[in-house]
C-alpha cells in the first residue's frame, strides 16, 4: 500500500499514512485483521489529528444509503455519506438535517463521531440526540447493534467518541420537516461582548442563532459583533419554488496563500468591512438554506488562506454562570495578541447529552488563528485559563492540547478510558489524538 | 439501454458503472460471485434514482451454470458489460498450475463461456450492446505478466470477432484497453498518475463508447500511443527488455 502524506482540513498536523479505501463492509474485518492499528477517517475536516494515524481506512467509498422513509423521515447509511449527499436526496422531499455544522462536506460517521453540534443546539441538541441506532464494528471484531436503549453505554461512548470505539458502520437518523429550502433571516448589531450575550439570551426562542465577532477589537468597541438567527421559512412567506434554492456559485482557491497575505491590518479590513455591511442595527431577509448554513463552502479550499503552515481552530466552552466573564477574560487576552481570524464565532449552547461530549450549557467560541512560532505556548495560557472557569476544548478542532488539560476539563475522561481499554484491549484502534492526549 | 447486466458486479469499476448508468434512469442487473454484497449497493441506487436493480450471483469460473444463469433473468437486458478479471500471482502462476488455471478462465474461458450466451440471445433479438474490458497487457506478451496478458490477448480477438459476426445483426461489441487503474487491483503498486484513470473516469468512457458505438477504446488516450510504440519495438528487441 503506498503511503502518502495526509493532513485535516487545517493542514496540521501532517502525517505519513498508509490509507485503505474498504468499499463492503467485509472489508473492514479484513482492515481489522491486516493492520496492528489504525483509524477511520472521514472527509477529513477535523482540525487536528482526531483522523490521523500511521494506518488510515477511509470511510469515503463506504456511503450507500440503506433505507429512507419518506413518511417518518428517518434514514440509514453506510458512515461515509456525506451530509451534502444526504441533503441531495432528503431536501427535494421536504426533510433537513436535524443537526448541521458549518459545513456539509463531513460523513455522517464523523458527524457521530465528533457528535457535532449547529446553530441550534440550544433547542436540539447536538447530532447525537437524533441517532436512532448504530452498527459498530468492535475493535475485537463483532459487529454490535446500539442505541440509548440497547447496548447504551457503547452508544453514548460513541457519539462524540472520536471513532476510537470501532468502526461505525451504519447510522440510523432522524431527520427535520421542512417546508422549503429557505430561511427566515434577521441580523442584530451588537456594540459590544455584554450586548451580544444579552441578545444570545433574549433571542432564545429562535432555532438558529449564531454570532460573528470581531476579535481585534478593543476598547469601547470590544467584543462588536453580529448576531445571525434564523427559523426556517414556510411556504406562505415565499413567492419562488419551495425547496430549489438557486445553485450558488462556488469560488475556489486555488493554492496556499503565503504567509504575509493574512495579517492584522488584512483581518481588520475584512472584520470593519463585515461588521460595516450591516448598515441598520437589524435586518431581516429571506436567504438560501446554504447561505445560511454553509458561507464557507461556497469558497472551495478556503483553508488554503492561512497558507502551507496551516492554522489553528480555537473551540471552547465556558460554563454558562461563569460565561460573561469567562469570554471577557479569554477573550481580552486573544485581542491583545492580534493574530487575527477572519472568522470568530460565538455560540449559546444548551444542555450536554453524551457523557464524552464537548457540548455544556455555556457559551462557545471558536476561531481560526494561522500557526506561529510562539501560538502553542500561547495557546497553553489560554488552556489554564478555560480550565479555571470550568470549561473544555473541542477535540475535532484540536491539534496540540496537553493530555492534562483533556483529562481534567472532560469530566468522564476516566471513565472513557477504562471503558476502551475494556473493548479494545489489544489498543487496535488508535488516533494520533488519542495517543497525544493519552486516552489510550 | 434500459437494462444493463453488468458482470463480475463488485470491481470498483463496476460499482462506478452502475452509479453513472443509475444516474441516467438505467435499470440493472448486478451480477458477482458474493452477491450479498450488492444490497447495499441496491438499495442506495434504488432510493437514490427509483431504477430497478436485481443481485443476481454469478460465478465467472463455473461455466456450466452460465446458461441457466442468463435463462433466468428476467427481463433480459440489452446491453452487457463484462467487468470482471483476476490479475493474480504471476510468479505462483509460472509454479502453480492451479493459480495459473484461475488467471485463465477468469480472463478468458469465463468471459468467452458466458458472453457466447448472451450474444446468442442479441443476435436472435437483433439488439444489444455488448462491452468487455480487456487490457493493454493483451498486446503483447511481458515476462512480468504473461499469463493475464495472454489471456487478455485472446478475449481482445475474442471481442474483435465477436463485433465482426454481430455487426449484420445490429448488435454492438465495444473492446475497452483501461491501462492502469487506480483501485485495489493495483494497491501496493506504484503506478504513474498520468497513466492511471479513476474507476469512475473508466466507468465514463465505457458508457460513451457504448452509446456512441465505438469499437476500441483506451481509456487515457496517452495509452493508444504508448501500446503503438510498443507493439512497433522488433521482437530481437523486445525479447531483451524487462517491461
Amino acid at each position: 500500500m503506498a503511503s502518502d502524506f495526509i493532513t485535516n482540513w487545517n493542514n496540521y498536523p501532517r502525517e505519513k499514512s498508509k490509507v485503505s479505501s474498504p468499499v463492503f463492509a467485509q472489508d473492514f474485518d479484513t482492515a481489522l485483521a491486516k493492520n496492528s492499528t489504525f483509524i477511520v477517517r472521514g472527509n477529513g475536516r477535523c482540525y487536528g489529528d482526531a483522523s490521523l494515524s500511521a494506518s488510515i481506512v477511509s470511510s469515503l467509498k463506504f456511503n450507500r444509503i440503506l433505507n429512507f422513509d419518506e413518511v417518518q423521515g428517518i434514514i440509514t447509511c453506510q458512515s461515509g455519506l456525506l451530509l451534502s449527499d444526504v441533503l441531495e436526496l432528503t431536501m427535494p422531499r421536504g426533510w433537513f438535517l436535524p443537526v448541521t455544522p458549518g459545513t456539509r462536506f463531513i460523513t455522517v460517521g464523523g458527524a457521530v463521531a465528533s457528535d457535532v453540534h449547529g446553530k441550534n443546539h440550544h433547542k436540539d441538541g447536538s447530532f447525537s440526540q437524533h441517532v436512532i441506532a448504530l452498527k459498530i464494528l468492535t475493535p475485537t471484531g463483532s459487529v454490535i447493534s446500539c442505541s440509548a436503549n440497547e447496548n447504551s453505554e457503547y452508544f453514548w461512548f460513541t457519539c462524540g467518541g472520536m471513532g476510537l470505539t470501532g468502526v461505525i458502520l451504519e447510522v440510523t437518523f432522524r431527520l427535520k420537516k421542512i417546508e422549503t429550502g429557505f430561511i427566515k433571516q434577521v441580523q442584530i448589531k451588537a456594540g459590544g461582548l455584554d450586548e451580544v450575550l444579552d441578545l444570545f439570551e433574549q433571542y432564545s426562542h429562535y432555532t438558529y442563532s449564531v454570532a460573528w465577532i470581531d476579535c481585534l477589537k478593543t476598547g469601547s468597541h470590544f467584543g462588536r459583533s453580529i448576531l445571525m438567527l434564523g427559523e426556517h421559512a414556510a411556504v406562505p412567506e415565499l413567492n419562488r419554488t419551495p425547496l430549489h434554492p438557486k445553485k450558488s456559485i462556488t469560488l475556489s482557491v486555488p493554492f496556499n496563500f503565503p504567509s504575509f497575505v493574512l495579517n492584522g491590518l488584512s483581518v481588520r479590513a475584512f472584520n470593519a468591512v463585515y461588521y460595516g455591511k450591516n448598515y441598520k442595527r437589524e435586518m431581516h431577509s429571506i436567504t438560501s438554506y446554504e447561505k445560511f448554513f454553509y458561507p464557507l463552502d461556497a469558497i472551495l479550499h478556503w483553508n488554503r488562506i492561512y497558507g502551507s503552515r496551516g492554522f489553528v481552530q480555537y473551540q471552547f466552552v465556558i460554563p454558562k454562570h461563569v460565561g460573561k466573564a469567562g469570554i471577557r477574560d479569554i477573550l481580552t487576552r486573544i485581542s491583545a495578541k492580534g493574530w487575527g481570524s477572519f472568522l470568530a464565532v460565538l455560540k449559546l449552547f444548551g444542555t450536554q447529552q453524551g457523557p464524552i461530549s464537548f457540548n455544556m450549557e455555556g457559551y462557545t467560541l471558536a476561531l481560526d488563528i494561522p500557526i506561529n512560532s510562539k501560538l502553542f505556548s500561547f495557546l497553553d495560557e489560554l488552556d489554564l485559563m478555560v480550565k479555571e472557569y470550568g470549561g473544555r476544548i473541542y477535540l475535532t478542532k484540536d491539534a496540540r492540547m496537553k493530555a492534562e488539560i483533556f483529562h481534567s476539563t472532560y469530566p468522564n475522561a476516566s471513565s472513557f478510558s477504562t471503558f476502551l481499554n475494556k473493548i479494545d484491549p489489544d489498543k487496535k484502534i488508535v488516533s494520533s489524538l488519542s495517543t497525544r492526549l493519552e486516552i489510550k | 439501454m434500459n437494462t444493463v447486466l453488468i458482470l463480475g458486479a463488485t470491481s470498483e469499476v463496476a460499482l462506478a458503472l452502475a452509479d453513472q448508468l443509475a444516474a441516467k434512469s438505467i435499470n440493472l442487473i448486478l451480477a458477482a460471485r458474493q452477491v450479498e454484497k450488492l444490497n447495499p449497493v441496491k438499495a442506495d441506487l434504488t432510493i437514490r434514482f427509483g431504477v430497478t436493480v436485481a443481485v443476481v450471483e454469478f460465478d465467472a469460473a463455473n461455466t456450466n451454470s452460465h446458461a441457466e444463469f442468463y435463462q433466468q433473468l428476467n427481463p433480459k437486458p440489452d446491453a452487457a458489460i463484462c467487468v470482471f478479471g483476476f490479475l493474480g500471482d504471476h510468479d505462483k502462476a509460472k509454479v502453480d498450475w492451479d493459480e495459473c488455471a484461475t488467471i485463465l478462465t477468469a480472463n478468458y474461458v469465463g468471459a468467452v463461456s458466458v458472453l457466447n450466451v448472451i450474444a446468442n440471445d442479441f443476435e436472435n433479438r437483433k439488439t444489444g450492446v455488448i462491452a468487455g474490458i480487456s487490457s493493454v497487457a493483451g498486446e503483447r506478451g511481458r515476462q512480468s505478466n504473461y499469463f493475464y496478458g495472454s489471456a487478455k490477448a485472446g478475449f481482445t480477438a475474442y471481442l474483435s470477432g465477436l463485433r465482426n459476426r454481430l455487426v449484420k445483426s445490429s448488435v454492438h461489441v465495444v473492446t475497452v484497453k483501461p491501462g492502469f487503474i487506480k483501485t485495489k487491483m493495483i494497491a501496493g503498486i506504484n503506478t504513474p498518475g498520468l497513466l492511471t484513470a479513476k474507476p469512475e473516469q473508466v466507468a465514463s468512457s465505457i458508457i460513451k463508447a457504448m452509446v456512441a458505438k465505438r469499437n476500441v477504446i483506451y481509456v487515457l488516450p496517452t495509452w493508444r500511443w504508448i501500446m503503438l510504440v510498443i507493439r512497433c519495438i522488433p521482437e530481437f528487441v523486445f525479447k531483451k527488455l524487462s517491461l
